[in-house]
């Protein structure tokens, strides 16, 4: 599903990385680990085509991103890989409902109520719809993230430190939810964390 | 979901921002419609009424006053002149036609004119009920002051002396009767009472007779007076040689109605140009508080926009994004102004009708009014991409990452 081979990226400081090359297999679990500032986000947006690797090469679903045009790249984004973001971000000036409307837009899935009936019921978010994301809780902001991150059924889920700011409790909730729902929508999922808690949980481990 | 809704959401998530900018935008767009449909239909109402008259033969006095007296009917006189010296002008080869006008008197403030008939046909006024006036004291009253003063056939009044309404002296002597309606011209004849020249004398005769206590005779022809004499040229030539024989080697005067309105308007032009000058000054500093919270927003947003890069918005749906709430902004500033604009002209028209009894007509949207558009969204579209050159350097990853 996921697959990078002799990844180097160059900082614009001039300071270069080497990654280790990562497969994934479809509806594989991975965690990434790492202290920080080694990288890994960095990883992130080069697999998401989101920055361009000074060599190497990312392939997803079997497509090469370097192959891909930039609109073609755009558009593969928006429907086959999901993030979920340490620092949850949202469209302010929408309310909960809009924002996963605006995740789905570029997907298949761009109509699929159902979908998002769904998941906004399994993770607790139904009455809260019509609200502003910022009237929100910080548990339901984390939920909605996570939701966000997977409203599309993408291919790959890649989740950028989502327990760093939580407690044991939450960190747990959190880890359960992101098996559960990668694994509804059998997508791939890539953690990438230096959170010794989650570790425990998975058997698949690269370091960086 | 699409563009145009998240661009309305992102434009009223800051209502503080949105209203200066709406309210500079409207208040421009206000001055320069209003201005420009008030000076238009202003000048095409004075343009229209003095049409079928080319001269106006007067007393002495301001040139100006006798033609908005006599053709417009907006002034009060110059003062009267002898029938008899006019009879040469009206038997004149250069002249087509020349008809006497004679008033003085109002009724309930519709001023009475007392002229010939064919009056009427220089201003192709049709009659919507009775006939034309002739016998004196017999009036076809214009459209306006027939709806306005509920006037039917048969209708009895007496006029007063003077061209305004409540004066002192009620003619109550005499009763006109009105024998005719006339169809709406859009025109000076729509306030008007229009009634012979006999009429006028014989209330005048009377009043004088009356007064003076000496019995009733009647006065020679040549001793007959009346306001002015309105002149169709025949000839061009008419217009070189009349007005300046007159004016060198009579007791009168002689104005041409379309050299006096020009000056009007061109006195009014300096004001309009004002005006205009003010309302581009306000577009201008609309366009910069446009363009200040376009970019205000777009940095605010960055890290929504960054997001929406990885939600697979391409770099140019985000700039069109941006676009589409300035245009969104400009298009609601644009309507809202033309309205506030139209309502102006309607205030403006209630205000004149019964001043000087002129409609405004509310037009459609004009061609200059489309251009002012246009240029606005020009504005608009320069603005947004001058305050959106960030998003095309937007550095997702980092924009993300930067807590």
């Amino acid at each position: 599903m996921v697959k990078t081979l002799n990844l180097r990226y160059a900082y614009q400081n001039g300071d270069e990385l080497s990654f280790p090359d990562i497969e994934l297999t479809p509806g594989e679990h991975m965690l990434m680990i790492g202290p920080s500032g080694v990288g890994k986000t960095t990883l992130l947006y080069l697999m998401s085509g989101l920055l361009p690797p000074l060599r190497g090469t990312v392939s997803i679903a079997g497509k090469e991103l370097g192959s891909l045009t930039r609109k073609k790249m755009d558009s593969f984004r928006g429907e086959h890989i999901g993030i979920i973001f340490q620092q949850y971000h949202f469209i302010k000036s929408l309310s909960v409902s809009d924002n996963l409307r605006l995740r789905q837009h570029f997907s298949k899935s761009a109509s699929d109520k159902k979908r998002r009936d769904a998941l906004v019921e399994r993770l607790g978010l139904r009455e809260h719809l019509q609200k502003k994301v910022t009237k929100l809780s910080q548990g339901q902001q984390q939920r909605l993230g996570i939701a966000l991150g997977l409203i599309h059924r993408p291919k790959i889920i890649f989740a950028d430190e989502p327990t760093s700011n939580l407690d044991d409790v939450n960190c747990e909730k959190v880890i359960e939810l992101l098996k559960e729902e990668a694994e509804i929508c059998k997508s791939s999922l890539l953690i990438i964390t230096h959170d010794l808690r989650v570790m425990s949980h998975f058997q698949n481990h690269v370091r960086l | 979901m699409n563009l145009c809704y998240l661009a309305f959401k992102n434009m009223v998530s800051k209502p503080l921002n949105l209203l200066l900018s709406l309210l500079l935008l409207s208040l421009s767009v206000f001055l320069a419609t209003f201005v420009l449909q008030l000076s238009q239909q202003f000048g095409g109402q004075l343009s229209k009424n003095i049409a079928p008259f080319d001269m106006v033969v007067g007393a002495k006095g301001s040139p100006l006053q006798l033609v908005l007296s006599s053709v417009l009917h907006v002034d009060v006189p110059t003062g009267n002149i002898k029938l008899k010296d006019v009879s040469m002008l009206q038997k004149h080869p250069f002249v087509e036609t020349a008809i006497p006008v004679s008033y003085g008197d109002n009724h309930k403030g519709f001023r009475i004119l007392g002229t010939e008939t064919s009056y009427l046909d220089h201003y192709k006024a049709k009659l919507s009920e009775g006939r034309r006036y002739e016998n004196p004291f017999e009036v076809v009253a214009g459209s306006n002051v027939a709806q306005q003063l509920a006037l039917k056939l048969g209708d009895r009044f007496t006029s007063s002396h003077g061209l305004a309404v409540g004066a002192v002296d009620e003619h109550d002597e005499h009763f006109f009767i009105v024998k005719g309606i006339l169809e709406p011209t859009g025109m000076v004849v729509d306030q008007l009472l229009l009634t012979n020249l006999e009429s006028i004398w014989k209330i005048h005769d009377h009043e004088e007779n009356y007064h003076e206590e000496v019995e009733t005779q009647k006065e020679t022809e040549e001793e007959k007076e009346i306001t002015s004499l309105l002149v169709k040229f025949k000839s061009p030539m008419g217009m070189v040689q009349l007005p300046r024989f007159i004016n060198q080697n009579t007791s009168m005067q002689a104005a041409l109605p379309g050299f006096e309105v020009q000056r009007l308007m061109s006195l009014l032009g300096s004001g309009v140009k004002t005006v205009n000058g003010i309302a581009l000054a306000i577009l201008l500093v609309s366009g910069l508080s446009i363009f200040i919270s376009l970019l205000k927003t777009i940095r605010e947003r960055r890290r929504e926009l960054a997001l929406l890069r990885t939600y697979g918005f391409r770099t140019e749906q985000l700039f069109g994004l941006a676009l589409l709430e300035g245009l969104l902004l400009a298009l609601i500033g644009f309507v809202l102004g033309w309205f506030l604009g139209r309502l102006g002209i309607w205030g403006a028209s209630q205000y004149m009708q019964t001043l000087y009894g002129y409609n405004l007509q509310i037009k459609g949207l004009e061609q200059l009014e489309l251009f002012l558009l246009g240029l606005i969204l020009i504005f608009t579209t320069i603005a947004a991409l001058f305050a959106s050159r960030s998003i095309f350097k937007l550095n997702v990853a980092k924009t993300l990452s930067d807590v």
